[in-house]
């Protein structure tokens, strides 16, 4: 089931003018900031479908670049977000795509600083609800209703194991885990959503893990 | 996971067998499902009808977009109805306005909660106030009334879709349409039955209806869209109050919705390539705006 609550009915509370196009882009580019973990100094944002046609008009892009700030779907600051990302520091660039994706409302982040890069692709499925499709260059898929975890690492034997006894060690409990990688024995990537908000200790930790390249999270 | 209803033969038949209202059931489902209070549960559903209430308030003032494309026929209908004149009743009327001045202060990237979309946002709301001076409900009685709405919107969430790029306008301003039939139903007193039959009537006469808006904006033809969505609950959720029942059920006209939504052309679906954002006025207006026209 895609839609579970009836505050994905009626909701959310936001600025208009569209919940696919303007709350769901927000929610979009709000997830991928958290992914990356802090705000990026650059964004390219690649759009496609209906996305691609109708952007400027829906504030796609204001909302796009307000939730790259951290803005929720409610922040009156989404309709001055240009304006609010300079004083940030934030560059950003948008590239309309001619390409079909199997959603119409897909947007795709490539983001960084001068610490690394990261790319978010992400889709706004209606009424402002979104699911993140994939993740530098790994499927997934995401909700960001739920707190989630994503770990990239080596793929070597013990690493979910040891990541999982260091939740266990937290007491965070494991609701849905998804693991896949490029090729065997390479990058891998783990997509953990938890019952619980996680802290920043608990990510430090992971990170400390043998094997692990790099930890993120989504908080609800 | 475990849901109470996955469509609405299953949600009538839980409300007939314990009794309960359809508001009841969903009110149930979300406590289930998130593992919430009841309490917590309705102050939520109580401050997005407060943001309701306030869009209208403030759509009622005027409000005007940025584009100027819309804004000020809600005044323009509240000042008719109160000349006394109008044909179509001024309960009719009046649901209609507040749905345009929910949508005009969407148009103007104002606050607004989304029913089940913003670009339908008018609905639920318009109809909401308008039948208030009528039924005279009480405050929980509203909230239940969103909550009505939103267990017939989980079902066509679930089983068709409520985005306009997936599924055309019939998606959005038709499912809000049926939604609110639905919820006036319920808060006149007719049985969960008759909600389902308001539901259907509603959506049935908003089948095929396209997502075609001009310069790619959510004004025109959004914001009369809502109005008529609000017109089309009213007239419906009374026939379902009069015993007029629908030949095909619910769930098969929401089957019907969504294989229409499949078979329409990206066009026609929230790209502002077809229909009204494709007349020569539409393409006129885009490019006066953008200083270009859509792609065609």
């Amino acid at each position: 089931m895609k839609f579970t609550s009836v505050f994905d009915i009626i909701g959310p509370v936001m600025i208009g003018p569209s919940s696919s196009h303007t709350a769901g882009a927000a929610r979009i580019g709000r997830v991928a900031r958290d992914l990356f973990g802090r705000q990026p100094k650059w964004v390219k944002i690649h759009l496609y479908g209906s996305f691609a046609e109708t952007y400027r008009g829906h504030g796609t892009d204001v909302a796009l670049v307000g939730g790259v700030l951290g803005y929720d779907t409610d922040d009156e600051r989404i309709k001055t977000a240009f304006e609010e990302a300079e004083k940030a520091g934030l560059e950003f660039e948008f590239i309309p795509e001619q390409a079909a994706k199997e959603h119409p409302n897909t947007a795709r982040l490539l983001m960084g600083d001068d610490s690394g890069e990261m790319s978010v692709e992400g889709i706004s499925i209606g009424g402002g609800k979104i699911e993140i499709s994939e993740v530098n260059g790994f499927k997934l898929r995401l909700t960001g209703g739920m707190p989630a975890i994503l770990v990239v690492h080596q793929d070597r034997t013990g690493c979910i194991a040891n990541v999982a006894n260091c939740l266990a060690m937290h007491s965070v409990n494991i609701g849905h885990m998804e693991v896949s990688r490029i090729e065997r024995g390479l990058t891998a990537l783990m997509v953990i959503e938890v019952d619980q908000n996680i802290d920043e200790r608990i990510l430090e930790q992971l990170s400390y893990i043998p094997h692990i390249t790099k930890v993120s999270k989504i908080n609800n | 996971m475990d849901v109470l209803f996955q469509n609405v033969r299953e949600l009538v038949a839980l409300a007939d067998k314990e009794n309960k209202l359809i508001s009841e059931i969903m009110i149930e489902q979300e406590m289930l499902i998130s593992g919430r209070s009841r309490e917590t549960i309705m102050e939520q559903m109580e401050r997005n009808l407060v943001v309701m209430e306030e869009a209208v308030e403030r759509g009622l003032k005027g409000v005007q977009s940025v584009t100027g494309l819309t804004g000020g026929d809600a005044v323009l209908i509240q000042n008719y109805i109160a000349n006394g004149k109008s044909l179509s009743g001024e309960l009719l009327l009046d649901a209609v306005s507040k749905a345009v001045a929910t949508n005009e202060v969407n148009a103007a990237m104002g606050t607004i909660c989304a029913t089940p979309t913003a670009g339908s946002a008018g609905v639920v709301p318009g109809t909401l106030f308008a039948v208030q001076h009528k039924l005279n409900p009480t405050r929980e009685q509203m909230i239940r009334y969103l909550f009505t709405s939103g267990a017939f919107g989980f079902v066509v969430a679930n089983n068709a879709s409520i985005s306009g790029a997936a599924g055309g306008c019939q998606a959005e301003v038709g499912s809000a349409a049926a939604m609110a039939a639905a919820a006036i139903v319920e808060m006149a007193g007719g049985t969960p039955a008759q909600c389902a039959e308001g539901f259907a009537i509603t959506l049935k006469n908003m089948l095929g209806l396209v997502c075609d808006p001009v310069a790619g904006l959510v004004e025109v033809p959004c914001v009369k869209r809502n109005a008529m969505g609000a017109a089309n609950a009213l007239v419906a959720a009374d026939m379902a109050l009069a015993g007029v029942t629908s030949r095909i059920p619910c769930d098969e006209v929401i089957g019907a919705m969504y294989r229409i939504g499949q078979a329409m052309s990206p066009n026609l679906k929230e790209t502002a390539r077809g229909g009204l954002a494709a007349t020569p006025t539409g393409r006129e207006i885009a490019q006066k705006i953008f200083g270009s026209a859509m792609p065609s």
